[in-house]
């Protein structure tokens, strides 16, 4: 049975997990609690906090977090009053033991993410996080890189698994408004009458906040953002923008749109080490279809190696490399760096 | 005169049996005699077009010959290897596992291969082991590895139903492996699945935390001359670049790092080329197989 709304639509806030790709997985306790209080009372049913890749992420190959994941759960949990706390998961990197963790720490929300092809590897973390009496997300990553039809019969595998809301997840920032739109339609079509369609942006191309209302238009029901649009590539939806366009637009999301002005400008941004824009390396990712949390480490792989990340990122793209698949940008950095020394 | 050879089986006639029987059928000590499945298959018929007796009579079959197996080669599944591995012991006979099932003590042929030559049950432990653990030994004989981790990334093509489903017992058993035959303190294993046509071939990234001081030199050393142990059974194993280090950081506790960039090339013997995840898996068994035959005939390696 589809999960009742409590409200026209559901945001889900993802500065505290996205957000962590941006803030090179170092974000702290403090920065945590202040960043939930202020979600909390402005009235944001969902938070997502984790590693940027999701449990069990902390690594060489994605980054070591500064604090454990797991301490980051339970002080947002014993931070929020109404929002509930929301884990991401990626089969491959997270397992069921993680997800354990994280639900013995106050998540009771997990978010499956497999790339848009590959949702036959999430039946096992789905079962357990029902198991477990968790709410389900399953994210499609990288929608661009499959046609609607096919992301419709992934969507339909999540969903057969235990999934209550597969997500169309730009994870490039890549998607145009028309193929938003025809991922949007294919999924309601395929799963809309047992679960709910979800939108998840990037704003590489600057599209997250026109594909969200798309989105709202076509019957996607829950939507993700991020204060100051902290995320990966050139950030997330930012979450005070979509809750200004959806009071503008009529659209009750339950939440003060005032209040998460007053969260991003004065919680978010002072501690920002950078705040997220479409910079070159950031247009790249969504011109050239690249998983956006590859930038930081393009840049870093780019300063090392003394070739430029935007390169380095467009490569990435030639290539087809997919999420997860961090350490190959060092091997192109290499390659592109052999290649200079050769000519 | 001809060499004797060892009288072994293939058990599970799927595509991974099938490249296996490509792979025995060139040993000068392994004599490839049965091949087993449960259901009529395309793989018994390529079986049988290759010479060998084949039979949908599943383990009953096997056990029914004359003469027995010294070793099988199972290629099934967990399930299935939990249930004929103490048949093949009560019937003296050794088992070399390709399945998750991991009964017996992990074998990797350029670690460990000599170390459990005598032992009833041997698993292989996964693909990604088989590609990454020899780096890891490469680089804890020489200098402490505190941490290990490693990135294997396969074309969507070479993952089976049975990886996708349990996609958890890949992460475990070679990040368990990764420490305990690597020789690593603590291991972690990722492992991305890509879709991208034509289909990527296997690459493995192994990263090892090693000491501020540790001698860079040795240790480059120590991964070449690894690098050409493993291509003894899989020649298209190579390096992608030298061994590359990074400069101690904060947050790796002040450790360096040294990363090993391999691509592995199958060699397309029943499998496609960019397979190189299952032909690592069929060539590493097969050479522990042959290990294991030499020493029953006492033919040195």
């Amino acid at each position: 049975m589809r999960t009742a709304l409590r409200n026209d639509v559901r945001i889900i806030d993802t500065t505290l997990r996205d957000g962590s790709h941006a803030m090179a997985h170092r974000f702290t306790e403090t920065q945590v609690r202040d960043t939930v209080r202020a979600l909390d009372a402005a009235g944001i049913e969902w938070i997502e906090v984790s590693h940027g890749d999701g449990v069990g992420g902390s690594s060489f190959n994605y980054g070591f977090s500064g604090t454990d994941e797991m301490t980051l759960i339970a002080a947002a949990r014993e931070e929020a009053r109404t929002a509930k706390i929301a884990v991401l998961l990626v089969p491959g990197i997270g397992t069921v033991d993680d997800l354990k963790r994280a639900h013995d720490a106050g998540a009771e929300m997990v978010r499956v993410a497999t790339h848009c092809t590959e949702a036959d590897v999430s039946p096992q973390h789905f079962a357990a996080a029902r198991d477990l009496g968790m709410e389900t997300v399953g994210f499609l990553m990288m929608a661009h890189r499959t046609d609607p039809a096919n992301l419709a019969k992934q969507a339909r595998i999540m969903v057969d698994a235990g999934c209550q809301c597969p997500y169309v997840t730009d994870s490039a920032g890549a998607l145009l408004m028309h193929e938003a739109r025809e991922r949007f339609e294919a999924l309601l079509a395929e799963v809309g009458d047992e679960a709910l369609v979800g939108y998840h942006g990037h704003q590489n191309l600057s599209m997250g906040v026109a594909n969200s209302v798309i989105a709202y238009e076509t019957g996607v029901r829950s939507i993700d953002g991020s204060l100051c649009a902290l995320g990966a590539g050139s950030g997330n939806s930012p979450t005070e923008v979509l809750a200004a366009v959806f009071d503008r637009l009529g659209i009750d999301a339950g939440v003060d749109a005032g209040l998460l002005l007053d969260a991003a400008e004065d919680v978010v941004r002072p501690y920002l080490n950078r705040w997220p824009k479409m910079d070159r390396n950031a247009v790249v990712q969504g011109w050239a279809g690249v998983y956006s949390s590859f930038l930081l480490h393009a840049e870093r792989a780019g300063e090392r190696y003394k070739v430029p990340a935007h390169e380095i990122l467009r490569r990435c793209g030639e290539l087809g490399y997919v999420g997860g698949q961090e350490d190959m940008i060092i091997d192109v950095a290499i390659t592109l760096a052999a290649e200079r020394d050769d000519a | 005169m001809d060499t004797p050879k060892v009288p072994v089986a293939i058990v599970g006639p799927g595509h991974i049996g099938t490249d296996l029987l490509v792979k025995l059928q060139r040993s000068d000590v392994l004599d490839l005699r049965y091949v087993a499945g449960i259901v009529e298959s395309e793989g018994l018929t390529r079986a049988r077009e290759a010479g060998v007796e084949a039979s949908a009579g599943g383990v009953d079959w096997l056990l029914a010959q004359d003469p027995l197996p010294r070793i099988v080669f199972e290629a099934t599944s967990a399930k299935a290897h939990a249930a004929n591995a103490p048949r093949y012991e009560a019937a003296g006979i050794r088992a070399v596992d390709l399945t998750p099932a991991h009964l017996g003590p992990m074998v990797c042929p350029a670690v460990n291969g000599d170390a459990h030559l005598d032992a009833m049950n041997v698993s292989m432990i996964t693909c990604g082991g088989q590609a990454t653990i020899p780096m890891v030994a490469a680089v804890s004989r020489v200098t402490p590895v505190p941490y290990a981790e490693i990135v294997a990334s396969i074309s969507s093509r070479s993952a089976g139903p049975g990886t996708r489903a349990n996609i958890d017992e890949f992460t475990h058993t070679t990040g368990g492996a990764v420490a305990e035959v690597g020789g690593a303190d603590r291991g972690k294993a990722i492992i991305v699945l890509n879709p991208v046509e034509p289909p990527m071939i296997m690459r493995d990234t192994v990263y090892c935390m090693i000491g501020a001081d540790a001698d860079r030199a040795a240790i480059t050393a120590s991964v070449h001359d690894m690098v050409l142990r493993v291509q003894e059974y899989v020649p298209g194993y190579t390096l992608r670049a030298e061994p590359q280090f990074d400069e101690p950081a904060d947050e790796w506790g002040g450790h360096a790092r040294v990363a090993v960039f391999l691509e592995v090339k199958g060699n397309g013997d029943h499998l496609p080329p960019y397979a190189g995840n299952l032909d690592i898996m069929t060539a590493a068994a097969a050479r522990i197989g042959e290990l294991m035959a030499r020493a029953e005939l006492g033919v040195p390696a």
